[in-house]
This record gives structure tokens, C-alpha cells and sequence, in this order.
């Protein structure tokens, strides 16, 4: 890369889970190349306006909390998404806005206090190489991130990040409405798909009327969810290509929503597909939260989805 | 797929905000290879820039496509004339053959004795029945460059195991059903493992970076240990890969 950049930031606690990603990885899934990208599209999305990135920069994704950051230069942060408890210099951050990191202070993250997963944005975006077009860091498939080779972030890793994107304009901030309350009343925005007939008996009364459970076996491939065994004509159907958010119901009878990275083809029958919005909201549930599924037309479905993003054009 | 087999194929099917399925077939047949890379070679023309990602099955294409770029009633109707103008892709019935030179010994394939003996084969008709065939790649999916190849030959077509390895190592040469596939990358996987190759499935340095595409002829080509270990192979078994 011929863009000047330094490194920014020395990783001086891991925590669980911190990647590196971008929008995603595109137009390799037919390798059988998943997605990847932030798991909350709007927590992510917001972190990098805020620094005055452009749509697209990478962040660093933060998933139940316990990393730290030490700055190596003077930055401009943003965190948005969940609420970790997170700390600048040993003093509460304000999220959903701008703040100045100054050279040697320290970001941590402590736990889940609201929602699950944060994003850290700084001016000028993370730098790493590109992996078959993107730095989306996939840990199973050993692509992206920061080293290049989908490892999460570690002990002692340093971080670069790019120069200038920064904003002078003083402290920028999300308007409340964009602020979520992970902890309040989850309905997921579902778009019935081909097999939704297919659903017999109660099976599809209790998809969208039954309280579902989000199960502690719950990652960025997939969220299990726990309630009414639902019944389905169809066992399994021959592999096919499936997208984000796809609802899937094995035997078992209970439901699995596909986040980014999910394999990219498989064969149980499907209810339909969340939302990209509503997939967002759901990578932002904590094990025992409970979720309702609403089917949506797709109208409306799209006019949300253009009226978030026209928040980050231009 | 009851209450659907009766509606008309090719039909396009719902997936998503950004995204069409286009059904073309109910079944697994290397016929339906030939329209599945023609329709998804006319799509990227079709859709351009505005096109994300084109996910070929055994029997599918999903097409996804950027919604705020492109009306998913106009990628609609795009993919109506796409499919009104189809025609085999010529190509897919000829072309070369990828030979994935494979060491069938019992260190490296755990399971070569299972299947030998549900076959009532010996371990060296097994690899010999395993690599005559050409097989055709189905679909990729489940890791990057992992090919779903067929059809297997009835007799070796033994079922996944009953718990999956935690790790299967790469170059891994397996069957499950009437299907074989080798392993790109160290994954967890179910599949009987029954020899190894030394062939590089998938590169990221590589142009294309997937050695094996949808519609390729494949055959695995027995080589003995030096001439596998000389090709690069990874003579490391399984006992102490501690791939249990």
C-alpha cells in the first residue's frame, strides 16, 4: 500500500472475541467464501460515520467485552453498538460519540451492560491487507482481519490505522433515535421465503405468535433459537445458496437465523429471511433474551433499509 | 420438497431483501451442470455492477444482487429474460480433466478398512474403484474451495460418521453417500477419510484462488508415499494428528 500509515494502537488485553472487519467479503461465495462483515450492520456503521469514515472502513467488532487498547498516537474514536461498560483513561466513554484518545491512554472494555457487541471506529480506519478483496476477518476460514489470516485479536497485536479522515469540527454525535435498547421488546422483521407453506400443523402459527429464546449456542455463523418444535413437510432439501439472515428449521424443529458467516450453502428448510436490519438486531441479543419473528413485506422491508443507508451516502 | 413438485421449473424463488433462487431442477443429475454455469455466465452479464454474488448448487442459483442499486422486482423480471433465452453451456460437456494425484494408505485415510469392508472390496480395489471414475463438481460450499464431487460409485458409498473429527487434516481424501470431496483446510468434518492428496485446493495467491470450480471433471490419480511426499503431500497420520 503507498498510503502513509503508522500503527495506532498496542493490544494490551485480548478479551474473548475482536475482529477486524469490514463490509464484508463479495463475489467469492460461489468458492464456498463466506460473507463475514460487522454482525450488527448499524452499530458498525454508525462508529465509522461518527470518525467521519467512509462507508465500508474496517472497525474493530468487540464481542461481550474484556479487550484493551492502548493508543500510540493521538486518535479520534467513536464507539457505538453495545454498551460494554467501556473505559478511556479510567473514565466512563460516552458511546454514540466522538471522543479524543490521546497518545498512551488506554480503551477498555469491560462486560455486556447493553447489547453484545461493540465497534470501535477510529479517524482514518484500521489498516490490513486485503484477503481475496477484504479485510472482514473470518476466524474459521483463516481469512482477513488484522495479520491477514482471520486470527482474533491477541495479546501484544499493534493495529494500524490510517491517516487524516479525522474530524475538526469537535465532539460528533448519533442522533438518540439511532441508540437502541438492546435489552427492550426484540420483534425481528422476517421475509417469508419459498418453503414457508411447507410448515404444517401449528408450525406456522407458532413461528410468529411463540416467545422464542435466543440459546446460548449462538455465533457469527448462526443463533439458534429455543421455543415450539416446529413441524415441517420437508426434512432436508438438496444443498442450496443461502443468505443473511435465512431462518432455518432442522428436524430438531427448532429455528437457526444464519448471521455473516454461515456457510454459504445448505439444505434445511427455511421460514424465510430476516431483515438485514433485524439480523443486526438479533447479533445484538444475549443467550435467554426472548424474540418474536414478524413476517414483512418486502415493500416495506426495503424502504427501511434504504432509509438506513441513506443516512451514510454522501 | 411435497406441495412444491408440482409447481413449474425453472421458478423463482424468494430469498431475502437482496436476493432471488432460481430453482432449475428437483433432482442431482451432471445433466443439470451445463444450465446451471450457462445461466449463472448470463447473470454476470445480465446484472453487472449491480451484482454481488452468484451462488451455484446442485440443482440452483441464488442471485444476489445490491437492493439499493437494483429493484428486486426489476432483478425479477431481469432473471425472467435470463431464463426465457437459456440454452446449455456447450463447454461444460467437454473439457480437461483435473487429476488430484491421492496416497490411499489406512495412516491417512482412517477409514479406507470401513469402506473397503462394507464394499467387500480389498483396500487397493477400494482406491482403485475410488480413482477410475471422473466425477463432476456438484457445488462448493462448507469451507473455502471444498468441492462436492459425484456421483461415487454405489458400492463405496458409505455412510458419515456418527460424530464428526474435530479435525480433519488438509489434503484429507473423503466419502459420504454418492459423493467425494477433499479437504481444503484443516476443518472439523463427518466424512470417511480414505487417502490424501497433495494437490493445493485452495491458494489465495492464486488467480481464482479455488483449484476446483463448479462443473469440473475431476480424478484422483493413485501415487505412491515417495512420489506423494515428492508432490509436497503431508505424510503425517492421523494417530498422531491427533485427528480423533
Amino acid at each position: 500500500m503507498s498510503e502513509f500509515h503508522t500503527t495506532g494502537l498496542r493490544v494490551t488485553r485480548a478479551g474473548p472475541l475482536a475482529l477486524l472487519q469490514d463490509a464484508g467479503r463479495f463475489g467469492v461465495r460461489h468458492l464456498g467464501v463466506t460473507q463475514g462483515g460487522p454482525a450488527d450492520l448499524h452499530g458498525w456503521a454508525w462508529a465509522n460515520r461518527l470518525v467521519g469514515n467512509p462507508w465500508g472502513a474496517a472497525a474493530l467488532e468487540v464481542t461481550f467485552g474484556g479487550l484493551e487498547l492502548v493508543a500510540e498516537r493521538d486518535l479520534t474514536l467513536a464507539v457505538a453498538g453495545a454498551d460494554l461498560g467501556a473505559t478511556l483513561d479510567g473514565e466512563p466513554l460516552p458511546l454514540w460519540q466522538t471522543a479524543a484518545w490521546r497518545e498512551g491512554t488506554r480503551l477498555a472494555f469491560a462486560m455486556p451492560v447493553n447489547g453484545l457487541r461493540a465497534y470501535l471506529a477510529v479517524a482514518g480506519g484500521f489498516r490490513a491487507e486485503p484477503v481475496l478483496g477484504s479485510v472482514a476477518c473470518v476466524v474459521r476460514e483463516g481469512l482477513g482481519g488484522h495479520d491477514g489470516l482471520g486470527h482474533k485479536l491477541a495479546e501484544g497485536d499493534l493495529l494500524k490505522v490510517g491517516e487524516g479522515g479525522g474530524r475538526g469540527d469537535g465532539v460528533r454525535s448519533a442522533p438518540e433515535a439511532e441508540r437502541p435498547d438492546y435489552r427492550g421488546a426484540v420483534r425481528l422483521a422476517l421475509l417469508p421465503g419459498a418453503q414457508i407453506g411447507d410448515f404444517t400443523g401449528r408450525g406456522l402459527f407458532d413461528a410468529f405468535n411463540a416467545v422464542w429464546r435466543v440459546d446460548d449456542r449462538a455465533d457469527r455463523m448462526g443463533v439458534r433459537l429455543t421455543g415450539p418444535r416446529l413441524r415441517c413437510r420437508i426434512e432436508s432439501l438438496i444443498s442450496e445458496g443461502i443468505g443473511l439472515g435465512a431462518v432455518q428449521v432442522p428436524p430438531d424443529g427448532q429455528p437457526i437465523a444464519l448471521l455473516n458467516d454461515r456457510q454459504t450453502i445448505g439444505g434445511y428448510p427455511r421460514l424465510g429471511a430476516l431483515t438485514p436490519l433485524a439480523a443486526s438486531r438479533l447479533a445484538q441479543c444475549l443467550p435467554g433474551q426472548e424474540v418474536r419473528l414478524v413476517a414483512v413485506p418486502r415493500e416495506r422491508a426495503l424502504a427501511d433499509y434504504r432509509r438506513f443507508r441513506s443516512v451514510f451516502e454522501g | 420438497m411435497t406441495g412444491q413438485v408440482t409447481a413449474r421449473l425453472p421458478r423463482l424463488e424468494a430469498a431475502g431483501l437482496d436476493a432471488w433462487l432460481v430453482r432449475l431442477f428437483d433432482a442431482i443429475d451432471e445433466a443439470n451442470l451445463a444450465w446451471i454455469t450457462a445461466l449463472t455466465r448470463r447473470c454476470e452479464a445480465a446484472f453487472g455492477a449491480e451484482l454481488v454474488d452468484l451462488v451455484p448448487s446442485y440443482t440452483t442459483l441464488l442471485v444476489i444482487f445490491d437492493p439499493l442499486r437494483l429493484d428486486p422486482e426489476l432483478a425479477h423480471r431481469r432473471l425472467e429474460g435470463v431464463l426465457a433465452g437459456l440454452v446449455p453451456d456447450a463447454a461444460a460437456e467437454g473439457g480437461e480433466i483435473r487429476e488430484l494425484p491421492t496416497w490411499y494408505d489406512p495412516s491417512v485415510g482412517p477409514e479406507l478398512a470401513r469402506v473397503a469392508e462394507r464394499a467387500n472390496m480389498s483396500i487397493a480395489a477400494v482406491a482403485e474403484c475410488h480413482s477410475q471414475a471422473v466425477y463432476r463438481v456438484f457445488a462448493l460450499g462448507f469451507a473455502p474451495g471444498f468441492a462436492f464431487m459425484g456421483l461415487l460409485d454405489p458400492r463405496l458409498a458409505a455412510p458419515r460418521l456418527d460424530t464428526p473429527r474435530q479435525r480433519v487434516p488438509a489434503g484429507s481424501v473423503a466419502v459420504a453417500g454418492r459423493q467425494t470431496a477433499a479437504y481444503p483446510a484443516v476443518t472439523p468434518g463427518g466424512w470417511n477419510l480414505i487417502g490424501r492428496t497433495s494437490a493445493r485446493l485452495f491458494d489465495r495467491e492464486r488467480e481464482g484462488f479455488s483449484l476446483l470450480r463448479l462443473g469440473d471433471r475431476v480424478r484422483f490419480v493413485p501415487v505412491d508415499r515417495s512420489t506423494f511426499e515428492r508432490q509436497g503431500g503431508d505424510t503425517t497420520p492421523m494417530d498422531e494428528e491427533g485427528g480423533r
